[in-house]
Order: C-alpha cells, then sequence, then structure tokens
C-alpha cells in the first residue's frame, strides 16, 4: 500500500517510456524557452515571397515619402519644397528597406541580423508544453 | 451574360445585395460582405467541424485542422519567440481570413474581397495600429528610441530620423497593396487570357491550357501571399516587442 503515494509516472512505466518522456520534456523546454528561431520553415516558398516584397517596399515608401510632403506643403504653403525633400527621403527609405530585406535583416531599424536576435525573452514562458 | 459582363475588371465590381441605409451612410450589405461572412462561416466550419471528434489518432479533416493551427504556431514562434504566443488568435485569424479569402475568390462567379484596397488597407492599418500599441504598452516613451539607429553619430540624425519614420510609415501601405495588386493582377490576368479562348476558335487550345496552368499559380499565390502577410505581421510585432 505504500507504493500507492508514488506517481502514476514513476510506477508502472518501462524504462524506454520513462526515458522518452525526459527527452520529450527537454526538447519541449528548450523548444519553449528560445527565442526567435529563423531559418526553419524557410523554403523555397518563402524565397518566393521575398521576391514579391521587394518591389512593393519601394513604391511603398516613396508613395508615404511623397504623401507626407504633398500634405505637409498644402499645411504650410511651402509648395514645391516639402515635396521634394520627401520626395528624396522616400526613395532613401525605400532603398533602406529593400537593403533589409535582402541582407537578411530585421525589420526594425539598426542593422543586426536576424539570427543575433534570440536575445531577450524577459519572462518565462507560462506554458512550456505549447 | 451580358455583353458588358465581359470586361475583365466586371469581375470586382461591388454590388449592393440588400441595401441598408443608417443615418445618411450606405451600409448596404455586398457581394463583398457576403464573402466576408462566407469565408468567416467557412472558417468556423473548417475549424469545428475538423476538431469535433478530438482524436487522438486525427483522420484526414482533423489533421488538416491541426496542422494549420501548428503552421502558425510554429511560425510566430520562429519569428516572435515564445513571448509571441499571446498574439496567436490574432495572428491566426488574419491568416485564415485572408487565406480563405483569396481562395473563395478563386471559385468561379464568385468575388475576392481581397481584390479591394479598402479592405487590404483596413486590414493593414489594424495591424499597424496594433503592433505600434503594443509596442507603446511595452516600452512606453522608450518606443521612439526605435527610429535612432544604434551607433549613429548625431551629425546624422536629422537625415536618419525622417528616413526611419517614413520607412515605418510605409509598412501598412507596402501590407495592402501588395495583397492588393497580386490579387486583383492574377484576376484581371485569369479574366483577360480566358477571353481569348473564344475568340481564337480552335486555336483557343493554347490559352486554355495557359489559364489552366494559372489557375494552379493563383491557388500558390493565394496561400503565398495569405503567408506573406502573416510573415510581416510577426516580424513588425517582434520590432515592437524587441525595438533593436
Amino acid at each position: 500500500m505504500a507504493r500507492a503515494y508514488q506517481p502514476m509516472t514513476k510506477r508502472n512505466k518501462p524504462d524506454s517510456l520513462r526515458d522518452l518522456d525526459d527527452r520529450l520534456r527537454r526538447l519541449r523546454e528548450r523548444e519553449g524557452s528560445g527565442g526567435a528561431k529563423p531559418g526553419r520553415g524557410r523554403g523555397s516558398s518563402a524565397g518566393f515571397g521575398m521576391a514579391m516584397r521587394i518591389g512593393v517596399e519601394l513604391v511603398a515608401a516613396l508613395l508615404v515619402g511623397v504623401g507626407i510632403g504633398w500634405g505637409l506643403d498644402k499645411l504650410l504653403g511651402t509648395s514645391p519644397w516639402l515635396l521634394l525633400v520627401f520626395f528624396v527621403l522616400g526613395a532613401a527609405a525605400g532603398m533602406m528597406n529593400i537593403y533589409r530585406v535582402m541582407m537578411g535583416m530585421s525589420q526594425a531599424v539598426g542593422y543586426s541580423k536576424d539570427k543575433d536576435r534570440s536575445r531577450g525573452d524577459d519572462e518565462p514562458p507560462s506554458d512550456t508544453s505549447r | 451574360m451580358a455583353e458588358a459582363n465581359h470586361s475583365p475588371l466586371a469581375q470586382f465590381e461591388i454590388n449592393r445585395l440588400v441595401p441598408i441605409e443608417l443615418g445618411g451612410v450606405d451600409v448596404s450589405f455586398t457581394n463583398s460582405a457576403l464573402l466576408m461572412v462566407a469565408s468567416l462561416a467557412g472558417i468556423t466550419l473548417f475549424m469545428m467541424l475538423g476538431m469535433r471528434r478530438r482524436a487522438l489518432v486525427p483522420g484526414r479533416w482533423q489533421c488538416l485542422a491541426e496542422v494549420t493551427y501548428e503552421f502558425i504556431a510554429n511560425l510566430l514562434r520562429d519569428t516572435v519567440g515564445s513571448d509571441g504566443r499571446r498574439y496567436f488568435p490574432f495572428i491566426f485569424a488574419l491568416f485564415m481570413f485572408i487565406l480563405f479569402g483569396n481562395l473563395l475568390g478563386m471559385l468561379p462567379y464568385s468575388f475576392t474581397f481581397t481584390s479591394h484596397i479598402v479592405v487590404t488597407f483596413v486590414i493593414a492599418m489594424m495591424v499597424f495600429v496594433g503592433v505600434t500599441v503594443v509596442g507603446f504598452i511595452k516600452h512606453g516613451m522608450h518606443f521612439f528610441s526605435f527610429f535612432v539607429p544604434p551607433g549613429l553619430p548625431i551629425v546624422l540624425w536629422p537625415l536618419m530620423i525622417p528616413i526611419e519614420i517614413v520607412s515605418y510609415l510605409s509598412r501598412p501601405i507596402s501590407l495592402a497593396i501588395r495583397l492588393f495588386a497580386n490579387m486583383t493582377a492574377g484576376h484581371t490576368m485569369l479574366k483577360v487570357f480566358a477571353g481569348f479562348i473564344p475568340a481564337l476558335g480552335a486555336a483557343g487550345i493554347l490559352p486554355l491550357a495557359f489559364v489552366t496552368a494559372l489557375t494552379g499559380l493563383e491557388i500558390l499565390i493565394a496561400f503565398l501571399q495569405a503567408y506573406v502577410f502573416t510573415v510581416l505581421t510577426c516580424l513588425y510585432l517582434s520590432d515592437a516587442l524587441r525595438l533593436h
């Protein structure tokens, strides 16, 4: 009867199953606590997806630059100077967006690679079993 | 079919199915709204009926539902990390809504609501505003350091900060335009090449073969664009959580 206090998992499991349990738990802990892990699940379809991004990034930044410049010109009556300035800024922003995509950098400012961003999980995950 | 319906752009027309007007604002139930409701219903049925049996060894349908769940969960873990898990419901809903919108648009005589820039832009703004709010909640005023590349000499600040701000503001635009342009271009191209089939007579077999191949490509693009939209949302979320 003293054995009844032992948890079910400890009692009647063959060694191989207990070993599997251990390995599974370790794997889950590793997967759960690790930060961003790029490189997985990025096959050829992801490459195709990235190719489609590039043209749009350039145009979108240019549009935003021209939009801001045109709007500010309307507001301040400085036409066409701000439009010209923001056109160049928008083109630069578009180039920078493309540069970031091509170099595999993160979307954030700065020049750190995506891969260096595994740091910074300030709070431990509450549920490691997913 | 009326002659007017043969225009390649006729498929993007909004038709009022149930005209409703509230306080002078036209809030009619349109074919676009119908397809949105249909995609919501489709997602709900797909997930609910798929998981109805909750079998330990999943059947085909349950397998599909589990694969979509795992796909988004892995994507979120790979791009955002484990603290991104709490945003899973939003990301999953986003992916499924866009995916079903794209795929339902591939049905003949259907309507693609993701081919309207209003729809894609509203979704993109939702993501953009949401991500920015998350960044502010997490970092407070420190969030503005996001616009200053680390290690930049002060002399270059007046140049780089406007560029970074424009680059940041271009995110919703590029998200919206990418989805809208891909959908509109693809469906227009399908319609244009389909129009060649009756015009060419017996030689119409060539455009027919082309349209068949193109339909396969469009289905691939439907998946791909939903995926790209979701991946970028995850990347933006990861940026807002980590800043540099």
